[in-house]
């Protein structure tokens, strides 16, 4: 089951993350077991003029992952994601592949909170 | 006829000539202060008596246990105002435009109307016979245009309407400016005036309105404004250069049509100006 969900800039395991979550270009969503792949195209929201911390979380949600890894989440996303059952890791900062075998170590820390003010990205 | 007072940039004397030029005419004018964002024209003109009132728009409210979670409301909503996942559906009240389309998708009815606040509009009459209408935005509120709305919808069509704009070129200037018989852009001629007035004329243009300018402080700075209306055939209405009485006037909070001579006829040979322009075109 393909359930991360990583903010990442090009359709690769080895892109860089992401650092916005809203205006992403893509989520690549992994299989932590398998490292199975695919690549979400989040480009329809990166121009919206509003909401696209919560477009993008309806997004993820509906490819049912459990885990979002990103750089930033706003307050929106952050709660849209919360609704949804999905745990949130912000301030991930490496390449996507690294970020989910961060995850698979144990590494990574969830917030509680957003951690960015709305309409930061 | 429906004059708006607007500006690309911030502080170059919107509501100083909204003021004036409505104090000027008396009984005659009706002013609406559409900057709900921020408000002054009633530092001038206080109103000696009037009301006031609570404007509401309604948003969105869901009954889980009515809903099947059949995510149309989400689908419609433009502003990612509702947001319908497997078990719960957000609702994001400042993303709302009130549309009321999601209640005509819910099938199972299980969304609700319910009122939220927008701002407070007050009306009356100024010392000087000014019918005001005074828009305020909520502290908090993110989105103009629906009191913008509401304070246009107090119009009084009889009386000669002056309304006060936000500075920009963004959807709060489009409401306050829709449906105007013209619009008088205030500007300076500093780069940062020069800059924002080339939107606004941008945008007025775009809106098909009949304008002119007002260069405020027209002794400082640079031709690049006067050059550039009359490259583009914009009338000049006035020029008022730079004036330390009139800025003490009005760091007092006093009308320039009582505080300084020839003030007044000033403003109402613009309004000619603006009458028979209007008239003209």
């Amino acid at each position: 089951m393909k359930t991360i969900a990583v903010s990442a800039t090009e359709k690769s395991l080895d892109s860089p993350v992401d650092l916005r979550f809203g205006r992403a270009k893509y989520f690549v969503i992994v299989d932590p077991e398998t490292m199975d792949w695919e690549a979400l195209d989040n480009t329809p929201n990166i121009n919206a003029a509003h909401g696209a911390g919560i477009q993008a979380a309806r997004l993820v949600a509906e490819n049912r992952v459990k885990t979002v890894l990103t750089g930033n989440c706003g307050p929106n996303a952050f709660e849209t994601l919360q609704a949804a059952g999905i745990q949130v890791a912000t301030n991930v900062n490496s390449t996507v592949r690294q970020a989910i075998e961060r995850f698979k170590r144990g590494e990574i820390s969830f917030a509680q909170s957003s951690n960015v003010k709305k309409h930061w990205g | 006829m429906k004059i708006v007072i607007a500006s690309g940039k911030g502080g170059t004397g919107k509501t100083t000539l909204a003021v004036n030029l409505a104090a000027a005419l008396g009984n005659q004018a009706q002013l609406l202060d559409c900057d709900v964002e921020e408000p002054n024209a009633h530092l001038f003109l206080p109103l000696v008596q009037g009301q006031n009132e609570t404007i509401t728009a309604l948003v969105p409210e869901v009954d889980l246990e009515r809903c099947n979670f059949c995510g149309a409301c989400g689908q419609l909503c433009q502003f990612s105002a509702i947001v319908p996942l497997e078990q719960t559906v957000l609702i994001f009240p400042e993303m709302c435009h009130s549309c009321g389309g999601c209640y005509l998708v819910c099938e199972p009815g299980a969304l609700r109307e319910r009122s939220r606040e927008l701002g407070v509009i007050d009306s009356g009459l100024s010392q000087e016979g000014v019918y005001c209408v005074y828009g305020r935005l909520r502290v908090g509120e993110a989105m103009a245009p629906p009191l913008i709305r509401e304070v246009k919808a107090r119009m009084d069509h009889s009386r000669t309407v002056i309304i006060d704009a936000p500075p920009g070129t963004s959807c709060p200037v489009i409401a306050a400016m829709k449906g105007a018989d013209y619009v008088v852009l205030v500007t300076e001629p500093t780069p940062f005036g020069f800059h924002d007035l080339k939107l606004a004329v941008e945008t007025v243009r775009t809106m098909k309105l009949p304008m002119g300018v007002l260069i405020n402080r027209s002794d400082i700075g640079t031709a690049e404004v006067k050059n550039y209306c009359a490259q583009e055939a914009i009338p000049v209405l006035l020029s008022l250069p730079y004036s330390r009485p009139v800025a003490a006037a009005y760091s007092r909070g006093q009308l320039l049509v009582k505080a300084i001579p020839g003030f007044k006829e000033q403003m109402l040979a613009l309004f000619e100006q603006i009458s028979g322009r209007r008239q003209g075109s």
